[in-house]
């Protein structure tokens, strides 16, 4: 009862001053706005590089040779190379039960040509099972086979960047370009992955054995993908992965010769760094929200010494502290939600926008988060001058002009 | 019968030592219902501070005082809020209407504060605007009102509250001849229907509509007597 008297008598005061009321108001649209956008980006940042690394290839482990020195004394002499045959013995379904494929790829850095064009790119000597474990499909023409790598053909998939480069506006399947002089055919052409920190799309696949028969020589290979089953076992196929070139090295941890980089963490540590990138833009919301805040201390202040006089009549006629502070709490706090929708509003319609290629999500937190916050701030910025005013004695508010 | 106002041997101290200034110095009054009083003396009299403490907006330093027979020396603050909204209606110099807010509205206010629903508040504010002449202008603010208008406004507020007492400080201070007749008739009439009323004035014309005259000097009773003796 006396809480919806305290309500109207506020309202009043609010519709008596409306200029100031909306300007006091913006203070916090802004602030609120302000909190739910920047956290929007940082979620919609944080999707995006989510999914380009997913695009990677989904529950991808890399292997990567690795000379185990420390401080440029070498630990153990007798570094061995990863080679074919360990990606073999991971593809194992007894021993690595949790490990759907591994492949070798063996890197070069190739120049690859077709009439006067030229381009300089990485060719990937690799297993037909290679596409499916990087998640790498074709976005036209064909994969090649095992039948193609028994026999060594000279055929490849070449990555989009290398198409828009070497086949600017033909079609390049059925072509024969050549890669450090030798000719291959492409077959076909892969889907855009889309930017990462390398370049995903600057690539051309080819049999394992036309590489090394052609280009590279036999002998170690650059690294071996390993595709877990699910994303739930990229842990159990790391370990995995390492028991099995453990035994076939002979190594324990310590004078390991070889490196396991597990995707499923590059993606827990760069969601992360991207949790505290959106902390720190949250934060930069709620400074201005604080601002917001002060500004309705500062407007309620002005407020309570213009209306001393109106106050004190009040308090004459019977007006106790309480009704008084609550009104005045309540005006803070009207004030403050009324702030909040409008900023909601504001945030709603620009994260619509996409900016800079990153479309902002709106975390669902953030925007009752806000609210509440905006509601506290009204309580808590009110408070102050409500006290003030509650606590003006009647016959020297009477007196004030 | 128990007197609407009982002051015992009242004193208000304003600062200590040698800035020390006894404002009222050793009051008693007594004000029976239905008794019409007003209180005269000039500025420096100390009637203001006395009609302060009348009124329940400040406290004696030593005395006792009751209205109605209830003891208000040692309420707080919020007990006299109440105090003053159930037993006093305040008629002031300066009208003290809250802006932006129509008549019935202002008349309203110490009904709200004392809990009573809307729709008999709005009730029996359209009656005591009615009682005061202005029922059409129910809607007005103050500043669309003359100042005459304005103090029946405050009147009509002071009535609606049904107070023990009216309390009228130089309630025709600011009005013109014409206004203050007026005003001054309202009163007659609010004292003629049984009212209690106080008025402090420094004028005899409005002094001689009182039953009664107490004048005071240097914070002392200098005499109280019935009207038209003086």
């Amino acid at each position: 009862m006396i809480l919806i008297e305290a309500l109207r008598s506020g309202w009043q005061a609010i519709l008596a001053n409306r200029l100031r009321s909306i300007l006091t108001t913006l203070g916090i649209m802004i602030g609120v706005a302000a909190v739910i956008i920047l956290v929007a980006f940082g979620q919609g940042a944080s999707n995006s590089v989510t999914s380009s690394i997913q695009s990677l290839g989904s529950n991808l482990l890399t292997i990567t040779p690795e000379n185990p020195n420390r401080g440029g004394e070498i630990v153990n002499p007798s570094v061995q190379e990863l080679t074919v045959d360990d990606a073999a013995a991971l593809n194992d379904p007894i021993a690595a039960p949790d490990i759907a494929g591994a492949a070798p790829e063996k890197r070069a850095a190739v120049t690859c040509t077709i009439d006067d064009l030229s381009h300089s790119t990485q060719v990937v000597g690799t297993w037909p099972s290679y596409f499916s474990i990087t998640n790498s499909p074709v976005a036209s023409g064909a994969y090649f086979t095992n039948a193609d790598e028994l026999s060594g053909r000279r055929i490849t998939v070449i990555g989009s960047t290398v198409a828009e480069n070497l086949f600017p506006d033909s079609d390049p399947l059925g072509k024969r370009i050549s890669c450090n002089g030798v000719p291959f055919t492409v077959v076909g052409v892969q889907q855009e992955k889309g930017a990462s920190f390398t370049n995903p799309d600057d690539v051309i696949v080819a049999p394992l054995s036309a590489v090394e028969n052609s280009l590279t020589g036999y002998g170690e290979v650059s690294l071996i993908s390993v595709q877990a089953t699910s994303p739930d076992t990229t842990d159990l196929a790391e370990a995995q992965a390492i028991a099995i070139l453990d035994e076939r090295h002979g190594t324990v941890e310590g004078t390991r010769d070889f490196e396991i980089f597990n995707q499923a963490s590059l993606l827990e540590t760069a969601n992360t760094a991207l949790g505290v990138f959106t902390a720190l833009l949250g934060a930069v919301g709620a400074i201005s929200l604080l601002v917001g805040g002060i500004g309705i201390t500062n407007i309620m202040l002005v407020s309570v010494t213009e209306r001393t006089r109106e106050i004190g009549i009040r308090k004459a006629i019977g007006a106790s502290r309480r009704f008084i502070l609550l009104q005045f709490l309540l005006e803070a706090t009207v004030l403050s939600v009324f702030g909040a929708t409008a900023g909601l509003l504001v945030a709603l319609l620009v994260s619509r926008v996409e900016i800079a290629g990153i479309s902002p999500s709106v975390v669902p937190i953030s925007v009752v988060g806000a609210y509440v916050i905006s509601v506290a701030i009204g309580l808590f910025f009110g408070s102050y001058p409500a006290k003030r005013a509650a606590s003006l004695r009647p016959i020297e508010a009477l007196r004030h002009e | 019968m128990i007197p609407v106002v009982e002051m015992r041997d009242i004193t208000k101290v304003y600062g200590e030592g040698e800035a020390e200034v006894r404002a009222v110095d050793g009051v008693s009054l007594t004000v029976d219902p239905g008794e019409y009083v007003a209180i005269m003396g000039a500025s420096g009299s100390g009637k203001s501070t006395l009609m302060n403490i009348i009124g329940a907006l400040d406290v004696a330093t030593t005395g006792t005082y009751r209205i109605d027979g209830v003891d208000i020396g040692d309420l707080d603050d919020d007990a006299l809020s109440l105090v003053r909204n159930r037993r006093i209606g305040f008629i002031f110099q300066a009208f003290n209407l809250i802006p932006r807010m129509s008549a019935a509205a202002n008349v309203e206010l110490p009904l709200m504060y004392r809990g009573v629903r809307r729709g008999e508040r709005r009730r029996k504010a359209i009656e005591a605007l009615g009682k005061v002449g202005l029922a059409d202008r129910s809607h007005h603010q103050p500043n669309e009102l003359s100042g005459g208008q304005q103090q029946r406004v405050a009147v009509a507020r002071a009535l609606a509250m049904e107070p023990s007492l009216m309390l009228a400080d130089e309630p025709t201070g600011n009005l013109d001849s014409r206004s203050t007749a007026d005003v001054l008739d309202l009163l007659d009439d609010i004292h003629d229907e049984g009212k209690t009323i106080v008025i402090i004035t420094h004028e005899d014309e409005v002094a001689a509509r009182a039953g009664r005259v107490v004048t005071l000097h240097d914070g002392r009773i200098e005499s109280d007597v019935p009207a038209g003796i003086r």
